[in-house]
């Protein structure tokens, strides 16, 4: 369905949280290329740096303590992060949205729906009529499957049903005809048959209009539904990234095998899953060597030493590891 | 696996009226959040209850933990029922049940020692000497994987699975009978939530204590249930072992929440079910069985209660698809 047309490009990107206990590099030297129509997952755990990273693109870190020191975002030809705030704030909703998970966070209880989607058409495109701004809004419900749209308008979110607040969002995040959409998955876990829905959403709005996607999650399950390609993120940096199947067939990076196999499955009856011991190391002077090292079955004294950097195992797949050829 | 029965649950409903009118006062109808419930469960055995938001489970489990009564039926404690104690009954139930709830950010007090927050089962409910709670709480850490010397620690000092972890010991120092469980993993990593799993298993089989697991997601529980009860707009639709429920699911809403799981591989995606349906309200659920505006397979038989057939190895489903047959009793069928 891609077309192998870069959409964006990040490359070395790194932002850093500076607090009181010293420098956390949250996203440390960050390099992907989203293409057109296609679904890129961003899978990693808490604290992988994988939403400073979404917030990182949208130039919308915390300020001041988070600061992007490096790097480049390319969104058609153009580098978000040498941009004046004010074209900036242009440019998010319209050129790059995001969309979260939880509709209850992304709407207002007070305003109805109607009005809230004409807020959406016309920060961006102010010089419309508001007939022209209706029609916008109708146009967006449709793309979502609304049904029966002009019934909706005067609705106020808790007259609808969860999954019509989803599509609310859903046509709210591509009422600008956004190039990317960044949805970024929050941890706790709604409901399977929610999560199904809101999945299948992203489906719809990207067979609808072509939008390249960013999903960023921390389930495997979410990538293997959803994702054409995948990068997996470990203590800020990406360690291992290719299409989708070849992750699935032939990970070539102990995290992302280890990953896998925790993952619970119907169809096959354990007595024990297999889990990853330790937790993350502490992004705060984290040693030179791979940062996996130390939960990782085949550390050797050079992993401990000597980062390795993202080589190509097969095409378009790159993994961070000097072992990788014994990665099954 | 199955023992001696711990909780035996009988014909178990909650209604809440919901009120209405300009005062908020008039009566506008009853949300029956739990409709006729029956299950039991087994000395160290653990019964998950399985369905989507609004299904009821949650009630079950304020009902199981006393901070709820029920409209009608009853739930018995080891042959006492558990909601006509007197005060010394009280603190034996106390004693003997506990929970651990989802979102470890929220169950934690932020300003108490981690030490302090897993005593306080303990202090509350039984008297002991400061160095006999001490020694227990180092007991209960080393039991769920932490270091005794982090009793001093704050809560924001742990990740999400160290927290669970916490509530875990928090839960097990007064040495219950029963634990549980409501929604224990789903507010953690992926990747954490086999840790915490797989160490549920290890104390169950180390102190034989039974788990009411309170889920979501039919993937996570195979590991740890030894009984499944998928609940439906109040009611369970269908009962069985766990082996049973996942090699022949019966009723179309079990196999709507299969169908839901995410794939393990992508070559593994379908089309998808219409489990993406909403639930109807509870304030008004289908007449017959409850499921039928969302089933595939429905007829017109299905605006009649549909029968509670008996699955082998115990437990039953109710689904005109599974006619009763022969030796079916109303009600779920018990060993």
């Amino acid at each position: 369905m891609s077309t192998m047309e870069p959409v964006l490009t990040v490359d070395g990107l790194r932002t850093h949280l500076f607090t009181r206990w010293g420098t956390t590099r949250a996203v440390d030297g960050v390099s992907f290329t989203l293409h057109r129509g296609e679904t890129l997952g961003i899978v990693g755990e808490s604290g992988s740096g994988k939403s400073m990273l979404a917030l990182s693109l949208v130039r919308l870190t915390p300020e001041p303590a988070a600061r992007i020191l490096a790097g480049s975002v390319v969104l058609d030809g153009t580098d978000l992060l040498t941009l004046s705030e004010k074209r900036m704030r242009k440019l998010r909703g319209s050129a790059i949205s995001m969309i979260l998970q939880d509709p209850h966070q992304s709407l207002n209880p007070v305003f109805t729906v109607g009005n809230q989607l004409a807020e959406a058409v016309h920060v961006h495109r102010p010089e419309l009529a508001a007939a022209a701004v209706r029609e916008r809004v109708l146009d967006g419900l449709r793309k979502v499957r609304m049904p029966a749209p002009e019934r909706r308008l005067r609705d106020y979110p808790h007259e609808l049903s969860g999954g019509m607040k989803q599509r609310i969002v859903g046509a709210m995040a591509i009422s600008a005809d956004p190039r990317v959409l960044i949805a970024d998955e929050p941890t706790t876990a709604l409901d399977v048959t929610t999560q199904q829905r809101y999945l299948r959403l992203l489906r719809e709005i990207q067979r609808e209009t072509g939008v390249a996607i960013i999903l960023i999650t921390h389930d495997f399950g979410v990538v293997a539904e959803a994702c054409d390609r995948v990068a997996v993120m470990y203590a800020g940096r990406i360690v291992e990234q290719g299409p989708v199947r070849e992750i699935f067939d032939r990970p070539r990076h102990p995290y992302t095998r280890a990953l896998l196999d925790s993952r619970p499955r119907r169809d096959v009856r354990l007595d024990r899953l297999p889990s990853i011991e330790g937790s993350p190391p502490s992004l705060v002077d984290p040693p030179p060597g791979c940062r996996f090292a130390p939960r990782c079955r085949l550390a050797a004294e050079r992993c401990t030493a000597e980062y390795p950097e993202l080589t190509a195992v097969a095409p378009g797949h790159e993994t961070a590891c000097w072992r990788w050829e014994e990665v099954s | 696996m199955s023992g001696s029965t711990l909780v035996e649950v009988e014909d178990l409903s909650k209604h809440f009226r919901v009120t209405g009118g300009p005062l908020g006062v008039r009566t506008a109808g009853h949300v029956r959040a739990v409709d006729g419930v029956s299950f039991r469960i087994g000395a160290g055995e653990t019964l998950a209850l399985v369905g989507e938001s609004g299904c009821g489970k949650t009630t079950i489990s304020r009902l199981m933990l006393r901070l709820e009564t029920p409209t009608t039926g009853a739930i018995t404690l080891a042959g006492r029922d558990v909601h006509r104690l007197d005060r010394a009954g009280v603190r034996w139930f106390r004693r003997k049940v506990q929970a651990v709830f989802q979102d470890p950010w929220a169950s934690l007090s932020p300003r108490m020692r981690v030490g302090d927050i897993i005593a306080e089962p303990l202090v509350v409910n039984e008297r002991l000497s400061r160095t006999r709670v001490r020694l227990r709480v180092a007991d209960m850490m080393g039991l769920v994987g932490l270091q005794p010397w982090q009793a001093r620690l704050f809560p924001h000092e742990f990740s999400g699975g160290q927290r669970q972890r916490i509530a875990l010991a928090s839960a097990l120092i007064t040495e219950p009978d029963l634990v549980v469980l409501d929604e224990p993993v789903s507010a953690l990593d992926v990747s954490v939530q086999a840790q915490v799993m797989n160490l549920l298993k290890d104390i169950q089989r180390e102190r034989g204590t039974s788990f009411l697991l309170i889920s979501h997601d039919l993937a996570s529980v195979r590991y740890i249930a030894h009984q499944v009860a998928v609940m439906y707009l109040g009611e369970i639709v269908e009962q069985a072992t766990a082996d049973e429920i996942y090699e022949r699911p019966r009723h179309p809403y079990t196999r709507a929440l299969f169908d839901a799981i995410l794939p393990a591989h992508p070559d593994d995606r379908r089309p998808g079910s219409d489990a993406a349906d909403e639930v109807p309200s509870p304030l008004n659920p289908p007449s017959g069985c409850r499921f039928r505006t969302r089933c595939p397979h429905a007829t017109d038989v299905c605006g009649h209660a549909p029968p509670r057939t008996a699955l082998p190895g115990g437990g039953s489903v109710a689904c005109h698809l599974y006619p009763a047959t022969a030796g079916s009793t109303k009600g779920p069928v018990r060993q």
